[in-house]
């Protein structure tokens, strides 16, 4: 058996790797793929047309995109700010557990643009968090407080990614079913989803728990001095 | 029967109406790109083999120029939509709500009520489907609670969709990609390969060996996506599915998941580890990163024990 097909799968990560536009380097890796397992030309370019065809259904959930624009104009990531901002007052260590959990409960409810790096870390998530510590801890170094704003934005990308995956019409949920489906294995989107549970947990349970050690050494190595 | 040519005909012409209003904006690069993708979900069954290859080499061939671009519809400003929210309060939330519940409760209805029975929906296919009726339940309950001008749900969903851009059609093109690999016999081919590195029989070490390639070959591209078809062909589900009998489910998701921890770590993930670093006024770049290796490794670990546990000891 020729190993020659496998330059396919150098060409998806080189590609990558050298930041060309990835549709490009994926369509690419598939002619090259098909054309080294002894295909012939045109009969490559079919199977990805038939394979794409195939696969619509992952595409299709963007059809939710008119309700979530209409809701974003009136005011849907504005009121997810001010339900963060209920959670003024609690300690550095409480509030970023509750926004990884307000954060991983949304994405999995398939909201998973109302919060982000723009929409909430940058303008709440990060300021509160650094006002939080400094009423426990008095005032912190520039260094603790960058610390402390990666942290929120670390929150935040722990809980999109270990939230998304439960909502069931998310691609990558979509894109394991046509995987797997196109090997002639048949599996459903909830089947996926469920057991993105056990990890969403360890998520919560591993990231709640640094987030309340990184609060408790902050006071132990405050290096600024108390009020 | 519903089935999944409604749904695309649905899709299809939700995409037909984004490629209208580029059209009218004068964005033609956008209005040829969301053009094919709509003939696509229009006409796609009724197409060639080769004519359906030929619109995705369009596709790309549009996305590469770089020519696609964001549009910029009239909107409410930042002040009229705090004075929104404020005045709507959380029942925003509701009509995004509708949409999960319609999915997953209309599954389980239909899974274990004599509604299945009923033959209504395209069996295996009910989640997607009820999601699209979910999709045009909480539309209508929108716009019938707050009357927005007509072209407004075209409008706001059209500047979602230019600004998410080519990457929209991202996932399905990688599914295309893992068909292609699958037809090409990548599958049997790392599977004797890997046979011949991992010790007969070594269930947990393949499943090591598995969960470690997704988070590296995520890391190096920056995509756990990308990653996905690689790693599926190559051992998820020849050795690990086929030759070992796992659970399919397990396999699929959790591989996935340990790509994530992989995301968790790289630089190459630009929008969700350097971006924000800027974004926040950090010194350093990779103060991201550095903040999220304490969770991403012990993360990992405990993602491969539920393949592990998931997949062929439960």
């Amino acid at each position: 058996m020729t190993l020659w097909p496998l330059l396919g799968i150098v060409m998806v990560i080189a590609g990558f790797a050298l930041r060309l536009n990835p549709l490009l380097v994926v369509v690419c890796s598939a002619l090259a793929t098909g054309l080294l397992a002894g295909l012939e030309p045109l009969a490559v370019v079919a199977a990805l047309g038939k394979a794409f065809n195939d696969n619509r259904y992952i595409s299709v959930t963007w059809i939710i995109l008119p309700l979530i624009g209409l809701l974003e104009r009136h005011g849907l990531q504005q009121r997810a700010q001010s339900l963060v901002r209920t959670l003024r007052g609690a300690s550095l260590g409480r509030l970023l557990v509750a926004y990884l959990a307000f954060r991983q409960i949304t994405s999995a409810l398939g909201m998973k643009d109302i919060g982000g790096h723009a929409q909430t870390v940058r303008p709440l998530v990060a300021p509160m968090a650094e006002a939080a510590a400094a009423q426990t801890h008095g005032d912190l170094s520039a260094e603790q407080r960058e610390q402390i704003r990666a942290m929120a934005a670390a929150t935040d990308n722990v809980g999109l990614f270990f939230g998304e995956d439960i909502f069931f019409a998310i691609a990558s949920i979509l894109l394991i079913q046509g995987v797997f489906e196109s090997a002639g294995h048949a599996l459903t989107p909830l089947q996926l989803s469920l057991w993105a549970v056990p990890s969403a947990l360890c998520a919560f349970a591993i990231h709640g728990s640094r987030l309340l050690r990184f609060d408790r050494r902050l006071g132990r190595g405050g290096t600024g001095g108390g009020q | 029967m519903i089935t999944y040519a409604a749904l695309y005909t649905l899709a299809g012409l939700v995409f037909g109406t984004w490629a209208l209003l580029s059209l009218r904006g004068g964005r033609w690069a956008n209005a040829a790109f969301w053009g094919l993708l709509a003939t696509s979900f229009l006409a796609g069954d009724h197409m060639s083999d080769l004519a359906n290859g030929a619109l995705v080499l369009g596709l790309v061939a549009l996305a590469a120029s770089g020519r696609l671009r964001r549009s910029t519809p009239a909107t409410t400003g930042p002040a009229e939509r705090q004075d929104l929210s404020e005045r709507l309060g959380n029942r925003l939330f509701l009509p995004a709500l509708i949409v999960p519940l319609t999915a997953v409760c209309g599954t389980l209805a239909y899974t274990y009520t004599p509604l299945g029975r009923t033959g209504l929906l395209e069996a295996r296919h009910e989640t997607l489907i009820l999601f699209g009726i979910g999709v045009v339940v909480a539309l209508a309950t929108t716009l019938a609670w707050l009357r927005p001008p007509p072209v407004a749900a075209a409008e706001e969903g059209g500047r979602l969709l230019d600004s998410i851009g080519w990457a929209a059609i991202m996932p399905q093109m990688l599914a295309a990609l893992g068909a292609v690999f699958a037809l090409a016999g990548i599958g049997p081919l790392i599977g004797g390969l890997a046979g011949s590195v991992i010790p007969p029989g070594s269930v947990l070490l393949t499943v090591v060996v598995y969960g470690l390639g997704m988070a590296l070959f995520t890391m190096v591209m920056g995509n756990a996506f990308a990653a996905f078809p690689v790693m599926a062909a190559a051992i998820g589900i020849p050795v690990l599915v086929e030759q070992y009998g796992g659970h399919a489910a397990v396999i699929g998701a959790g591989g996935m998941l340990a790509g994530f921890c992989g995301t968790l770590l790289t630089p190459m993930a630009a929008n969700y580890n350097i971006v924000p670093a800027a974004l926040l006024e950090l010194r350093d770049p990779h103060g991201v990163i550095r903040q999220q290796a304490g969770t991403a490794l012990p993360l990992w670990v405990c993602t491969v024990a539920i393949i592990y546990v998931g997949a062929f000891v439960l």
